[in-house]
């Protein structure tokens, strides 16, 4: 007979506190107690099926039992169950990783998320952790920085651009002292890959941005974090301190010599910040306005210095990179978009979470397979895909696959891998005036395309919803204007969701079709 | 949340504090407006000075940052996201609710100084929206129901986390 407590994992995951983790644990812990019954509540990350949290798993020996979603008053009768050796529930989903949603994934950048409890060092490196950091020791800066290049990454924060020519640029620009910068200012409505990432499994991007240091010869790192996340600000700066007490952060890294050093800085709330140069600039203490581009932050970045600017998921992919090798990641995908995207589900979809995928995916099956069609249960009607600068797709462009190319194509964006999902209650004309009142509120107002046609775009879009849709022309013109015209993708990125709800949705701007409709 | 009223020596405490920060402007903000609530006008000379910029330059980073505010907030404070993946269940329903019923309107502070509620961009809980942040408390599935309760002061388990 076992006399070892019971593992018992209820994530702490600030999705799944949001309906409640917090609470389920409590109970519990005390139903537990009460009960006489030994066990130990592990605070995991979630495991992105975001629809079944609080998701509780149960360690048997046949692995991880799922039970979820639990609310506090369904723990008695999950006890008088015995789920904690596996029993079956109204709530029992089997064996967690053979859940359809879960199992059909191919999870490398988060292969630990919701595995491990994030704050454990030992269960880290257990899962592998720091396997990665020790190959990248033993290699020249250069050998790295090749890797990563023909790992085919590119950034996942929404351009796509060759993370290895990134890294080379600033290993090969000369400078006493150069900077790593995490771009975790993850501002697009429908995303949360990175603030799962660093609350599920914060230490793979300390190892991730260790290892960018490693390869361009930078020794201090900073995290730009938004500030509308407090609980990835709290696990990632334990998970920091908890590096340095160990050594993996410091002036030698596990003892190489190397030093690298990393802290967080919050953002203040405005989206522009997730633009590179913007966020250099908020980084540096000032207004958040956009830099002109040459020179580039590889080579004048943060306080003039060359430095590597990218996406939390770009970093957090090197680790497996440097583990498995370039070719084991460029295996996966399709075209010139290689490796794994983290897809994240999310609106009105009965089954929303994170999907790591090999690029090559068609939207139709992670709406429809995965995701289950719509969470209201009426006929789908939109999906916005790549935040709020991306395009708006009707049903009938549902066979794009998630790729780059495909993408650009049809008109449209991955952007960070935001899928949103509307029912048919949504009017594509208010969404394409919510695209120009966003970048009117959002525009860091440095250039006048952006600044003043975001304001133009809005009064004139409320014109066309009051019926006058001769005013459509002038959208076009403004659109065409703002594209061209703009200094950063947030005014020259705006015209696309405008510019795809017109196209794919003709019958939300002419107003005798819509007043039949209403 | 509760905060200290304004005080220059408090004030100049945290600036000497974080002033040998690489870029600490945005940390010196955050960290007045964790004490007092609010960044007051009296920090912009204080800020400046420690870090030798133009009190321009301070007063030009706290107006173009949402989060800084220039008064105090009400005793609670709701952040509603009304992004796009909240759209799509149904956020402006609720904004409109919380008028019509409670006459709270968003991006307001209530005339007894009690709620605070702002309009926000995205809380990274798109799957299980409408979201909110309530006194810094992450909320998913938002009804009716949750935001009665806050408007009415009553207690709500739901509100705990």
């Amino acid at each position: 007979m076992s006399t070892s407590p019971i593992q018992i994992y209820v994530p702490r995951d600030a999705a799944a506190l949001s309906v409640g983790a917090d609470r389920v644990a409590k109970a519990i812990a005390d139903e537990a107690k009460k009960r006489d019954i030994a066990v130990t509540v592990i605070r995991n990350g979630s495991r992105g099926m975001l629809w079944l949290e609080p998701l509780v798993e149960v360690v048997t020996a046949n692995g991880r039992m799922a039970y979820g979603p639990v609310q506090p008053k369904d723990v008695p009768s999950l006890f008088d169950a015995k789920f904690y050796e596996g029993g079956q529930h109204a709530l029992s989903h089997g064996r967690t990783e053979d859940i359809p949603f879960f199992k059909n994934q191919e999870r490398l950048t988060f292969a630990r998320v919701g595995v491990i409890d994030p704050l454990s060092l030992d269960d880290y490196i257990a899962h592998g952790g720091f396997s990665g950091l020790k190959n990248a020791l033993g290699m020249t800066p250069a050998d790295i920085v090749q890797m990563v290049s023909e790992s085919g990454l590119r950034g996942r924060g929404g351009a796509g651009f060759p993370t290895g020519i990134k890294w080379k640029t600033v290993l090969n620009t000369e400078a006493d002292q150069k900077y790593i910068v995490c771009n975790a200012d993850e501002g697009d409505s429908g995303t949360f890959a990175d603030r799962m990432l660093m609350e599920g499994d914060p230490f793979t991007l300390i190892e991730g941005m260790i290892i960018a240091g490693l390869a361009v010869g930078a020794t201090k790192g900073y995290v730009y974090l938004r500030s509308e996340y407090p609980n990835a600000h709290k696990i990632f700066g334990e998970a920091i301190q908890l590096a340095k007490k160990a050594g993996w952060l410091g002036s030698s890294v596990n003892s190489s010599g190397h030093a690298f050093d990393l802290e967080v800085r919050l953002g203040a709330g405005a989206y522009i910040c997730g633009e590179e140069t913007s966020l250099l600039e908020s980084l540096e203490g000032k207004r958040a306005i956009v830099r002109a581009k040459p020179p580039l932050p590889a080579i004048k970045g943060l306080f003039g210095k060359p430095t590597v600017i990218n996406n939390v998921m770009s970093l957090a992919t090197v680790p497996w990179i440097l583990a498995h090798g370039a070719k084991a990641y460029a295996d996966y995908g399709m075209g010139r978009s290689r490796g794994t995207l983290p897809i994240q589900l999310a609106g009105n979809i009965r089954r929303g979470g994170l999907i790591e995928k090999a690029f090559g995916v068609t939207l139709k099956d992670i709406i429809e397979i995965y995701g289950g069609g719509t969470a209201s249960g009426r006929p789908f009607r939109a999906v916005q895909v790549g935040g709020p600068l991306g395009a708006y797709f009707p049903e009938s462009l549902l066979d794009t696959p998630l790729d780059y190319e495909a993408f650009a194509a049809k008109k449209g964006m991955l952007g960070h891998g935001g899928i949103v999902v509307f029912d048919d209650r949504v009017n594509l004309a208010k969404q394409a005036r919510f695209a120009f009142e966003f970048c009117a509120k959002e525009s860091c107002g440095k250039c006048t395309p952006c600044r003043i046609g975001a304001v133009r775009g809005k009064e004139t879009m409320d014109q066309v919803i009051a019926g006058q849709s001769d005013k459509l022309a002038l959208i076009q013109d403004l659109c065409t204007l703002m594209t061209d015209a703009s200094l950063c993708a947030m005014g020259g990125l705006t015209p696309i969701p405008v510019i795809s709800a017109m196209d794919n949705f003709p019958e939300d701007f002419t107003p005798a079709t819509r007043m039949a409709a209403e | 949340m509760d905060h200290v009223t304004w005080d220059e020596a408090t004030a100049s405490g945290i600036v000497n504090e974080l002033k040998h920060l690489e870029g600490a402007t945005l940390p010196i903000l955050h960290a007045l407006q964790e004490m007092f609530g609010y960044v007051d006008k009296r920090a912009v000379p204080l800020i400046a000075d420690a870090l030798n910029v133009s009190k321009a330059e301070i007063f030009g980073a706290i107006t173009f940052y949402h989060d800084f505010r220039e008064a105090p907030a009400g005793r609670r404070v709701v952040k509603i996201c009304r992004a796009e993946a909240c759209q799509s269940m149904g956020c402006e329903d609720l904004v409109a609710h919380m008028e019509k019923e409670h006459g709270v309107v968003v991006d307001t502070t209530s005339k007894d100084g009690q709620l605070t509620v702002e309009t926000v961009y995205c809380l990274g809980n798109c799957a299980l929206g409408p979201a909110a942040l309530i006194d810094n408390v992450l909320v998913g599935r938002v009804d009716t129901e949750l935001l009665d309760a806050i408007c009415k002061n009553r207690p709500h388990d739901r509100m705990q986390g």
